[in-house]
């Protein structure tokens, strides 16, 4: 914050409470945000949001609200999983091929292995080399994508079979409602529980907050980081078995597109990308924002390239925002 | 004598590792000889502009994620404004391009110092930014190189062993990087990446110097792209695996992840190293995706000694 806009704030107190509010209530405006977006749809199209439409905004919105909890739990500690679409697509493309030979349980098992290694070896290049988590994610991830490769290769004759159990979840309605709930509140309310009320979630600020400080105060951070970048993998596994019920099409690039979208939620929903700050359920919400953002963007007929320039730039604007209110680095 | 090997005993260590690696090479393909070493130095052209790139940012304490988007950028720009043109349009696209890869790493910097979110997060959403920026100019990959341009980097000069890439990227490294080391911004860019609290007390405008060393890192970038137009023939708009490459080549090269470290030869020794690691297994007729499994291996490996070694420095 400048000399200038503190003084500012000093002197103007209302302003300040608001900033504190919304700082100590970052749903309040995210929710405004959300029916604002749904408004602005409602305008272009009327008649466009029917229970149809708000089943279907949450189906598409469950995968990508997974796939941001990645991004959520690693940005706790400061951290972020570049890795997470990587590794949920070769979940999703290994589960499909191995289905056809050793059945679906353990084509599901099997498809997992790989999403939790990819998450352990992050973990320990973080936890015991220090590299920046976005560099390491990033190249585990290059070098996943080059696995998954090579095994195409010699699944090429058996081909794929999405189960009929992921495709219910997947696509699937009860009551109007998507199947893909049944999967996502539990794990919604356990993340939600998890974060704020068992040691672990906890132990994932206090790194985040300050990492000298929780180290002298007796936390193993090697041990945290392990776990939580395995569980990140974990994560992005489940996410692709749902994602590939969703799509019925396992491919090499099954969930890369989600990549982008999932940075994008979290950080929407207010978790600090310097840690510390944040929770899972302000990413429900960003992931709800930008699935009907999209919808907006493609009924505007905007292109690939300028969706991209407008995901950054959300980005951009929201942490420069955080840092300005909190005054953080 | 002694005193030169201390000082760059790193940069010596890597290019006993190259001449190295080009005995293997030749112990492989025993035929490999001014073809092969041109072919290796075009193939290393983009990455050794990437990695030039990087090492400037780093050198200055930071580091730029949307360096492989600027270069995409640069390429797409460059592929479409040539598309038709003659010499005065090719002209006109090379400094188009430059002049657009330094506004677009000056920009980058600038929000850096304006916004004050650190640099791995402002340069992480100017990456997609330009990715976008990128796909806007060119859908698909299409636009031309002008065939004298592409000349520029293709065959020998002079002897048969000297390939003129290697010419074109010494001269325009050597362009920038000399100028830089002898002046006053080269020294205020080690000054902030070393300490920037004792920079900004000794006088040296520590926002200016980081937006220039940006604009840099941008320049180097957009020549990046330009090479790579200038060996497909045409313009990209999808980015290529320069940004991972780059950061390890600039730690293998001996840049300290941190700032205040480094100079340009050792890194681009590093390049030519991680190329010819990449040829000698193409050689061996190794299954190009697990020659990208062991390429990334290495070099995923190459940052966490570099990680490993920073924490030790830290500690001593």
């Amino acid at each position: 914050m400048t000399q200038a806009e503190s003084t500012a704030l000093a002197r103007d107190p209302a302003l300040k409470r608001i900033a504190r509010f919304l700082g100590d209530n970052p749903m309040i405006p995210l929710i405004v945000l959300l029916l604002l977006l749904v408004g602005v749809l409602e305008f272009m199209r009327p008649g466009i949001v029917n229970e149809r439409w708000i089943a279907n905004t949450v189906k598409f919105a469950i995968p990508l609200a997974m796939l941001a909890a990645c991004q959520t739990m690693t940005m706790l500690t400061g951290g972020i999983d570049l890795s997470a679409a990587v590794a949920a697509t070769i979940t999703g493309f290994v589960m499909a091929t191995q289905v056809p030979i050793v059945g679906v349980p353990w084509a599901i098992v099997i498809g997992l292995i790989p999403a939790i290694l990819i998450g352990l070896v992050n973990g320990f290049g973080v936890a015991f080399c220090r590299v920046h988590p976005l560099i390491m994610t990033l190249g585990t991830g290059l070098i996943g994508t080059g696995c998954l490769q090579v095994y195409q290769r010699f699944v090429l004759s058996t081909g794929s079979v999405v189960p009929d159990s992921l495709a219910w979840l997947g696509t699937g309605r009860t009551w109007g409602w998507p199947n893909s709930l049944l999967l996502f509140v539990p794990f919604a309310a356990l993340l939600i529980w998890g974060q704020k009320r068992t040691g672990f979630g906890r132990l994932l600020y206090a790194l985040g907050s300050n990492e000298t400080a929780s180290r002298i105060s007796g936390v193993r951070a090697w041990q945290v980081y392990l776990a939580l970048y395995a569980l990140s993998g974990l994560v992005a596994g489940i996410t692709g078995l749902l994602y590939v019920g969703l799509i019925r099409a396992p491919s090499l690039s099954l969930v890369n597109p989600l990549m982008l979208p999932s940075v994008a939620a979290a950080v929407i929903g207010g978790t600090s990308i310097f840690g510390g700050r944040g929770g899972y359920s302000g990413t429900i919400l960003g992931a709800l924002i930008l699935t009907v953002l999209g919808t907006l963007l493609t009924l505007l007929q905007m292109p690939e390239g300028a969706r991209r320039i407008l995901f950054g730039a959300i980005i951009l604007v929201v942490t420069t925002i955080y840092v300005r209110l909190t005054d953080q680095r | 004598m002694n005193r030169v090997l201390g000082k760059h005993g790193w940069t010596l260590g890597l290019l006993a590792l190259l001449v190295l690696l080009f005995g293997i090479t030749r112990i492989i393909q025993p035929n490999f000889g001014a073809s092969g070493l041109d072919s290796l130095s075009r193939a290393a052209l983009p990455f050794a502009f990437a990695t030039a790139a990087m090492v400037i940012v780093v050198i200055a304490g930071g580091i730029d994620l949307s360096v492989a988007s600027m270069m995409a950028v640069a390429g797409v720009t460059a592929a479409v404004l040539m598309e038709g043109a003659g010499t005065g349009g090719t002209l006109f696209a090379v400094a188009v391009v430059l002049v657009a890869g330094l506004a677009m790493g000056a920009l980058n910097g600038a929000l850096i110092v304006v916004t004050r979110v650190p640099d791995i997060v402002v340069t992480l959403a100017m990456l997609f930014v330009w990715e976008g920026v990128a796909l806007l100019i060119l859908k698909a990959p299409g636009g031309t190189a002008t065939p004298w341009l592409r000349e520029m980097i293709v065959g020998p000069l002079v002897f048969a062993w000297l390939p003129k890439s290697l010419v074109f990227l010494a001269v325009c490294l050597a362009a920038v990087w000399v100028p830089l080391k002898r002046s006053k911004l080269g020294l205020s860019i080690y000054a902030i990446g070393s300490d920037e609290l004792a920079a900004y007390r000794s006088g040296v405008s520590v926002g200016r110097t980081r937006i220039a060393a940006y604009a840099l890192c941008g320049l180097l970038s957009a020549i990046g792209g330009l090479t790579l137009t200038m060996s497909t023939g045409n313009g990209e708009p999808i980015p290529g695996p320069y940004l991972l490459a780059s950061v390890a080549a600039a730690v293998l090269g001996g840049a300290v992840l941190g700032g205040g470290r480094g100079a340009l030869l050792g890194p681009v020794i590093a390049v030519f190293v991680l190329r010819l690691v990449r040829m000698d297994l193409t050689l061996a007729s190794v299954d190009p995706n697990v020659t990208t499994i062991v390429e990334g291996t290495i070099m995923v490996a190459v940052v966490m000694l570099g990680g490993v070694l920073a924490m030790r420095r830290r500690r001593a």
